[in-house]
Protein backbone atom coordinates (compact mmCIF):
# COMPACT_ATOMS: atom_id res chain seq x y z
CA UNK A 1 0.00 0.00 0.00
CA UNK A 2 1.43 3.14 -0.87
CA UNK A 3 1.83 6.67 0.92
CA UNK A 4 -0.48 8.30 -1.29
CA UNK A 5 -3.50 5.80 -0.66
CA UNK A 6 -3.12 6.29 3.05
CA UNK A 7 -2.93 9.84 2.58
CA UNK A 8 -6.01 9.39 0.77
CA UNK A 9 -7.68 7.24 3.55
CA UNK A 10 -7.77 4.73 1.56
CA UNK A 11 -8.56 0.96 3.58
CA UNK A 12 -5.44 -1.00 3.44
CA UNK A 13 -5.71 -3.67 1.61
CA UNK A 14 -4.91 -6.18 5.24
CA UNK A 15 -8.54 -4.09 6.49
CA UNK A 16 -9.83 -4.68 3.24
CA UNK A 17 -9.44 -8.76 3.51
CA UNK A 18 -10.21 -9.09 6.97
CA UNK A 19 -13.78 -6.18 6.37
CA UNK A 20 -14.68 -8.42 3.30
CA UNK A 21 -13.83 -11.86 5.16
CA UNK A 22 -16.36 -10.94 7.81
CA UNK A 23 -18.46 -10.81 5.53
CA UNK A 24 -18.36 -13.77 3.53
CA UNK A 25 -18.00 -15.83 6.90
CA UNK A 26 -21.47 -14.39 8.13
CA UNK A 27 -23.12 -15.78 4.87
CA UNK A 28 -21.28 -19.00 5.04
CA UNK A 29 -21.83 -20.10 8.76
CA UNK A 30 -25.57 -19.08 8.68
CA UNK A 31 -26.02 -20.72 4.87
CA UNK A 32 -28.34 -17.33 4.49
CA UNK A 33 -26.87 -15.38 1.22
CA UNK A 34 -27.52 -12.04 0.58
CA UNK A 35 -30.43 -12.31 -1.61
CA UNK A 36 -32.43 -15.02 0.64
CA UNK A 37 -31.47 -12.08 3.22
CA UNK A 38 -33.82 -10.06 1.00
CA UNK A 39 -36.36 -12.14 0.77
CA UNK A 40 -36.39 -12.58 3.97
CA UNK A 41 -36.93 -9.14 4.84
CA UNK A 42 -39.71 -8.36 2.28
CA UNK A 43 -41.75 -11.33 3.90
CA UNK A 44 -41.42 -9.99 7.21
CA UNK A 45 -42.81 -6.55 5.94
CA UNK A 46 -45.40 -8.17 4.68
CA UNK A 47 -46.66 -10.46 7.31
CA UNK A 48 -46.31 -7.25 10.15
CA UNK A 49 -47.59 -4.68 7.84
CA UNK A 50 -51.13 -6.92 7.80
CA UNK A 51 -50.95 -6.78 11.53
CA UNK A 52 -49.23 -3.26 12.85
CA UNK A 53 -47.66 0.05 10.75
CA UNK A 54 -44.14 0.25 9.89
CA UNK A 55 -42.08 2.06 8.39
CA UNK A 56 -40.84 -0.53 5.44
CA UNK A 57 -37.80 1.35 4.00
CA UNK A 58 -36.16 1.74 7.13
CA UNK A 59 -36.28 -1.46 7.90
CA UNK A 60 -32.97 -3.65 8.64
CA UNK A 61 -32.58 -7.40 9.01
CA UNK A 62 -28.79 -8.88 8.92
CA UNK A 63 -27.00 -11.68 10.26
CA UNK A 64 -24.63 -10.68 13.20
CA UNK A 65 -22.37 -13.24 15.29
CA UNK A 66 -20.68 -13.39 18.24
CA UNK A 67 -17.54 -15.80 18.31
CA UNK A 68 -19.02 -18.87 15.95
CA UNK A 69 -22.52 -17.73 17.07
CA UNK A 70 -24.81 -16.35 14.16
CA UNK A 71 -28.01 -14.95 15.07
CA UNK A 72 -30.57 -13.05 12.78
CA UNK A 73 -31.34 -9.89 13.45
CA UNK A 74 -34.41 -7.80 12.56
CA UNK A 75 -34.90 -3.81 13.13
CA UNK A 76 -38.24 -2.42 12.17
CA UNK A 77 -38.87 0.55 13.20
CA UNK A 78 -42.83 0.84 13.69
CA UNK A 79 -45.25 3.73 12.72
CA UNK A 80 -48.48 5.40 13.96
CA UNK A 81 -51.36 4.40 12.54
CA UNK A 82 -51.41 7.88 10.77
CA UNK A 83 -48.55 7.28 8.79
CA UNK A 84 -44.81 8.44 10.27
CA UNK A 85 -44.74 9.57 13.51
CA UNK B 1 2.80 -46.68 24.76
CA UNK B 2 -0.37 -44.92 23.27
CA UNK B 3 -0.16 -42.68 20.33
CA UNK B 4 -1.63 -39.48 19.71
CA UNK B 5 -3.26 -39.34 16.53
CA UNK B 6 -2.68 -35.66 14.94
CA UNK B 7 -4.40 -35.04 11.75
CA UNK B 8 -3.05 -32.34 9.64
CA UNK B 9 -5.97 -30.36 7.61
CA UNK B 10 -6.63 -26.89 5.73
CA UNK B 11 -9.62 -27.04 3.42
CA UNK B 12 -8.23 -25.16 0.41
CA UNK B 13 -5.12 -26.67 -1.22
CA UNK B 14 -1.78 -25.70 -1.41
CA UNK B 15 -1.58 -23.82 2.00
CA UNK B 16 1.41 -25.87 3.33
CA UNK B 17 -0.14 -29.43 4.90
CA UNK B 18 2.44 -31.39 3.38
CA UNK B 19 5.19 -29.02 4.41
CA UNK B 20 3.55 -28.89 7.76
CA UNK B 21 3.26 -32.44 8.52
CA UNK B 22 7.02 -33.11 7.06
CA UNK B 23 8.91 -30.48 9.59
CA UNK B 24 6.38 -31.46 12.47
CA UNK B 25 7.03 -35.28 12.24
CA UNK B 26 10.86 -34.26 12.06
CA UNK B 27 10.75 -32.04 15.04
CA UNK B 28 9.17 -34.56 17.39
CA UNK B 29 11.61 -37.31 16.24
CA UNK B 30 14.40 -35.43 16.72
CA UNK B 31 13.10 -34.00 19.72
CA UNK B 32 13.17 -38.23 20.99
CA UNK B 33 9.68 -38.99 20.01
CA UNK B 34 8.62 -42.35 17.89
CA UNK B 35 6.75 -40.88 15.07
CA UNK B 36 5.26 -41.85 11.86
CA UNK B 37 3.44 -39.90 8.83
CA UNK B 38 0.48 -40.95 7.10
CA UNK B 39 0.26 -39.41 3.77
CA UNK B 40 -3.39 -39.52 3.67
CA UNK B 41 -3.68 -38.13 0.10
CA UNK B 42 -4.09 -41.21 -1.93
CA UNK B 43 -3.75 -40.82 -5.96
CA UNK B 44 -1.38 -37.07 -5.20
CA UNK B 45 1.06 -38.34 -2.84
CA UNK B 46 4.14 -35.66 -2.13
CA UNK B 47 4.76 -35.83 1.62
CA UNK B 48 7.29 -39.16 0.15
CA UNK B 49 8.78 -36.30 -1.65
CA UNK B 50 8.82 -33.38 0.93
CA UNK B 51 10.64 -35.80 3.33
CA UNK B 52 12.75 -37.25 0.97
CA UNK B 53 12.06 -40.66 1.12
CA UNK B 54 10.24 -41.15 -2.64
CA UNK B 55 13.06 -43.83 -3.75
CA UNK B 56 12.68 -46.54 -0.71
CA UNK B 57 8.58 -46.71 -1.46
CA UNK B 58 8.24 -50.59 -1.72
CA UNK B 59 4.44 -51.03 -0.14
CA UNK B 60 2.08 -48.21 0.66
CA UNK B 61 -0.95 -47.91 2.58
CA UNK B 62 -3.69 -49.06 -0.16
CA UNK B 63 -1.22 -52.54 0.27
CA UNK B 64 -2.21 -52.56 3.50
CA UNK B 65 -5.81 -51.85 3.40
CA UNK B 66 -5.81 -54.58 0.53
CA UNK B 67 -3.76 -57.05 3.07
CA UNK B 68 -0.72 -57.35 0.11
CA UNK B 69 1.54 -56.43 3.18
CA UNK B 70 1.82 -56.38 6.84
CA UNK B 71 1.30 -52.70 8.33
CA UNK B 72 4.84 -52.41 9.21
CA UNK B 73 6.31 -53.44 5.97
CA UNK B 74 4.87 -50.26 4.41
CA UNK B 75 6.67 -48.35 7.00
CA UNK B 76 9.87 -46.22 5.82
CA UNK B 77 12.52 -45.73 8.56
CA UNK B 78 14.25 -42.09 7.88
CA UNK B 79 17.81 -42.55 8.02
CA UNK B 80 18.41 -38.63 9.51
CA UNK B 81 15.91 -39.42 12.01
CA UNK B 82 15.87 -42.79 13.00
CA UNK B 83 12.36 -42.07 15.65
CA UNK B 84 10.47 -40.48 12.62
CA UNK B 85 9.02 -43.63 9.81
CA UNK B 86 6.65 -42.95 6.91
CA UNK B 87 3.73 -44.77 5.30
CA UNK B 88 3.03 -43.78 1.95
CA UNK B 89 0.38 -43.03 0.07
CA UNK B 90 -0.78 -45.01 -3.05
CA UNK B 91 -0.54 -42.82 -6.16
CA UNK B 92 -1.90 -44.74 -8.67
CA UNK B 93 -5.08 -45.10 -7.17
CA UNK B 94 -8.33 -42.65 -5.83
CA UNK B 95 -9.40 -41.44 -2.49
CA UNK B 96 -12.33 -44.40 -2.32
CA UNK B 97 -9.02 -47.02 -1.55
CA UNK B 98 -9.06 -46.22 1.98
CA UNK B 99 -12.36 -45.52 3.92
CA UNK B 100 -12.49 -44.04 7.29
CA UNK B 101 -13.01 -47.33 8.99
CA UNK B 102 -9.42 -48.65 7.48
CA UNK B 103 -7.61 -45.81 8.79
CA UNK B 104 -8.87 -46.11 12.22
CA UNK B 105 -7.52 -49.66 11.81
CA UNK B 106 -4.08 -48.96 10.89
CA UNK B 107 -4.04 -46.40 13.75
CA UNK B 108 -5.22 -48.90 16.13
CA UNK B 109 -2.38 -51.07 15.03
CA UNK B 110 0.21 -48.25 15.21
CA UNK B 111 -0.93 -46.62 18.44
CA UNK B 112 1.13 -49.03 20.99
CA UNK B 113 3.87 -48.44 18.94
CA UNK B 114 4.27 -44.89 18.95
CA UNK B 115 4.39 -41.67 20.54
CA UNK B 116 2.49 -39.51 17.42
CA UNK B 117 1.03 -40.40 14.76
CA UNK B 118 0.14 -37.75 12.00
CA UNK B 119 -2.03 -37.63 9.07
CA UNK B 120 -1.49 -35.54 6.36
CA UNK B 121 -4.69 -35.20 4.78
CA UNK B 122 -5.93 -34.49 1.21
CA UNK B 123 -7.14 -30.95 0.50
CA UNK B 124 -11.22 -30.45 0.04
CA UNK B 125 -13.67 -31.41 2.34
CA UNK B 126 -14.72 -34.81 0.55
CA UNK B 127 -14.30 -38.47 0.86
CA UNK B 128 -10.49 -38.19 1.60
CA UNK B 129 -10.99 -35.60 3.76
CA UNK B 130 -13.10 -37.57 6.29
CA UNK B 131 -10.53 -40.75 6.19
CA UNK B 132 -7.95 -38.56 7.35
CA UNK B 133 -10.03 -37.06 10.54
CA UNK B 134 -11.59 -40.53 11.31
CA UNK B 135 -8.80 -41.48 13.95
CA UNK B 136 -8.24 -37.72 14.72
CA UNK B 137 -7.48 -37.22 18.70
CA UNK B 138 -5.87 -33.91 17.70
CA UNK B 139 -6.64 -32.09 14.32
CA UNK B 140 -4.08 -28.88 12.75
CA UNK B 141 -5.66 -26.52 10.57
CA UNK B 142 -3.04 -24.90 8.22
CA UNK B 143 -4.12 -21.66 6.74
CA UNK B 144 -2.33 -18.66 4.86
CA UNK B 145 -3.21 -15.43 6.20
CA UNK B 146 -5.30 -15.01 3.06
CA UNK B 147 -9.03 -14.76 2.15
CA UNK B 148 -9.98 -17.70 0.35
CA UNK B 149 -7.53 -19.80 2.99
CA UNK B 150 -9.12 -18.63 5.98
CA UNK B 151 -12.92 -19.05 4.39
CA UNK B 152 -12.44 -22.45 3.41
CA UNK B 153 -10.37 -22.94 6.71
CA UNK B 154 -13.65 -21.68 8.37
CA UNK B 155 -15.82 -24.43 7.10
CA UNK B 156 -13.83 -26.59 7.89
CA UNK B 157 -13.74 -26.37 11.53
CA UNK B 158 -17.72 -26.76 11.27
CA UNK B 159 -17.08 -29.84 9.21
CA UNK B 160 -14.74 -31.00 12.56
CA UNK B 161 -16.97 -29.83 15.17
CA UNK B 162 -19.87 -31.57 13.17
CA UNK B 163 -17.72 -35.44 12.88
CA UNK B 164 -17.69 -35.07 16.86
CA UNK B 165 -13.82 -34.20 16.91
CA UNK B 166 -12.26 -31.43 19.37
CA UNK B 167 -12.23 -28.20 18.11
CA UNK B 168 -9.17 -27.75 15.18
CA UNK B 169 -5.91 -25.72 16.10
CA UNK B 170 -4.50 -23.34 14.16
CA UNK B 171 -1.29 -23.40 12.70
CA UNK B 172 -1.27 -19.78 10.09
CA UNK B 173 1.54 -20.47 7.37
CA UNK B 174 3.65 -18.18 4.89
CA UNK B 175 2.87 -14.95 7.24
CA UNK B 176 5.01 -12.54 5.10
CA UNK B 177 6.11 -9.76 8.37
CA UNK B 178 6.99 -7.16 5.54
CA UNK B 179 3.85 -7.10 4.06
CA UNK B 180 1.93 -7.18 6.88
CA UNK B 181 3.84 -4.31 8.59
CA UNK B 182 2.51 -2.77 5.52
CA UNK B 183 -0.53 -2.95 5.58
CA UNK B 184 -0.54 -5.43 2.88
CA UNK B 185 -1.53 -8.50 4.34
CA UNK B 186 -3.72 -9.97 7.26
CA UNK B 187 -2.42 -10.19 10.20
CA UNK B 188 -2.34 -13.55 12.88
CA UNK B 189 -4.05 -11.64 14.93
CA UNK B 190 -6.87 -10.80 12.41
CA UNK B 191 -6.92 -14.68 10.76
CA UNK B 192 -7.52 -15.29 15.15
CA UNK B 193 -10.20 -13.06 15.46
CA UNK B 194 -11.96 -14.24 12.44
CA UNK B 195 -11.77 -18.22 13.20
CA UNK B 196 -11.92 -17.49 17.17
CA UNK B 197 -9.89 -20.52 17.75
CA UNK B 198 -6.83 -21.68 19.56
CA UNK B 199 -3.73 -20.72 17.66
CA UNK B 200 -0.92 -23.04 18.31
CA UNK B 201 1.96 -21.32 15.65
CA UNK B 202 2.94 -19.38 12.98
CA UNK B 203 5.55 -19.75 10.45
CA UNK B 204 6.81 -16.99 8.63
CA UNK B 205 7.14 -17.06 4.99
CA UNK B 206 10.88 -18.62 4.34
CA UNK B 207 12.45 -19.13 0.90
CA UNK B 208 14.65 -22.18 2.76
CA UNK B 209 11.51 -24.15 2.36
CA UNK B 210 11.28 -24.37 -1.34
CA UNK B 211 15.59 -24.94 -0.82
CA UNK B 212 14.18 -27.91 1.83
CA UNK B 213 11.57 -29.35 -0.61
CA UNK B 214 13.66 -29.07 -3.59
CA UNK B 215 16.56 -31.11 -1.67
CA UNK B 216 13.89 -33.67 0.24
CA UNK B 217 15.20 -32.69 3.97
CA UNK B 218 12.92 -30.91 6.09
CA UNK B 219 13.48 -27.26 6.89
CA UNK B 220 13.28 -28.13 10.58
CA UNK B 221 16.69 -29.45 9.72
CA UNK B 222 18.06 -26.35 9.61
CA UNK B 223 19.26 -24.81 12.32
CA UNK B 224 19.03 -21.04 11.34
CA UNK B 225 15.96 -20.65 8.77
CA UNK B 226 13.31 -18.81 10.52
CA UNK B 227 10.24 -21.74 9.52
CA UNK B 228 12.44 -24.16 11.01
CA UNK B 229 12.42 -22.53 14.63
CA UNK B 230 9.20 -22.00 14.28
CA UNK B 231 8.35 -25.88 13.49
CA UNK B 232 10.40 -26.82 16.38
CA UNK B 233 8.42 -24.24 18.97
CA UNK B 234 5.08 -25.89 17.63
CA UNK B 235 6.41 -29.47 18.17
CA UNK B 236 8.00 -28.34 21.44
CA UNK B 237 4.26 -26.96 22.38
CA UNK B 238 2.38 -30.48 21.02
CA UNK B 239 4.63 -32.08 23.35
CA UNK B 240 3.09 -30.26 26.29
CA UNK B 241 5.90 -27.45 26.63
CA UNK B 242 4.99 -24.07 27.34
CA UNK B 243 6.64 -22.31 24.83
CA UNK B 244 6.05 -19.16 24.26
CA UNK B 245 4.55 -18.33 20.45
CA UNK B 246 7.06 -16.05 19.33
CA UNK B 247 10.64 -17.38 20.25
CA UNK B 248 12.89 -14.63 21.12
CA UNK B 249 11.88 -12.33 24.48
CA UNK B 250 14.88 -9.79 23.93
CA UNK B 251 13.10 -8.54 20.53
CA UNK B 252 16.22 -9.89 18.84
CA UNK B 253 15.69 -11.02 14.90
CA UNK B 254 12.55 -11.76 13.08
CA UNK B 255 10.77 -13.14 16.05
CA UNK B 256 11.09 -9.84 17.72
CA UNK B 257 9.83 -8.45 15.09
CA UNK B 258 6.97 -10.62 15.05
CA UNK B 259 5.88 -10.29 18.71
CA UNK B 260 6.00 -6.34 18.54
CA UNK B 261 3.97 -6.03 15.46
CA UNK B 262 1.17 -8.37 17.33
CA UNK B 263 1.36 -6.21 20.27
CA UNK B 264 1.24 -3.36 18.51
CA UNK B 265 -1.95 -4.52 16.72
CA UNK B 266 -0.71 -4.52 13.09
CA UNK B 267 2.38 -2.57 12.86
CA UNK B 268 0.81 0.57 11.65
Amino acid sequence: MSWLDRLRGQPSPRETAKQRLQVILVHDRSDISPGLLEVIKDEIIAVLSRHVPIIAEEVRVTVTQDARECRLVADIPLGNRHGRP
Amino acid sequence: MSAQVITVTSGKGGVGKTTVTANLGMALALAGKKVVCIDADIGLRNLDVVLGLENRIVYDIVHVVEGRCRTRQALIRDKRAPNLWLMPAAQSRDKSAVKPEDMVRICEELRPEFDYILIDSAAGIEEGFRTALAPADLVLLVTNPEVAAVRDADRVIGLVEAMGKPTPKLIVNRLKLDMVRRGDMLDTSDVLEILAIELLGVIPEDEQVVVATNRGTPVVLEERSPAGQAFRAIARRLMGENVPLFLSEDGQGVWGWLRRLVRSGGGR
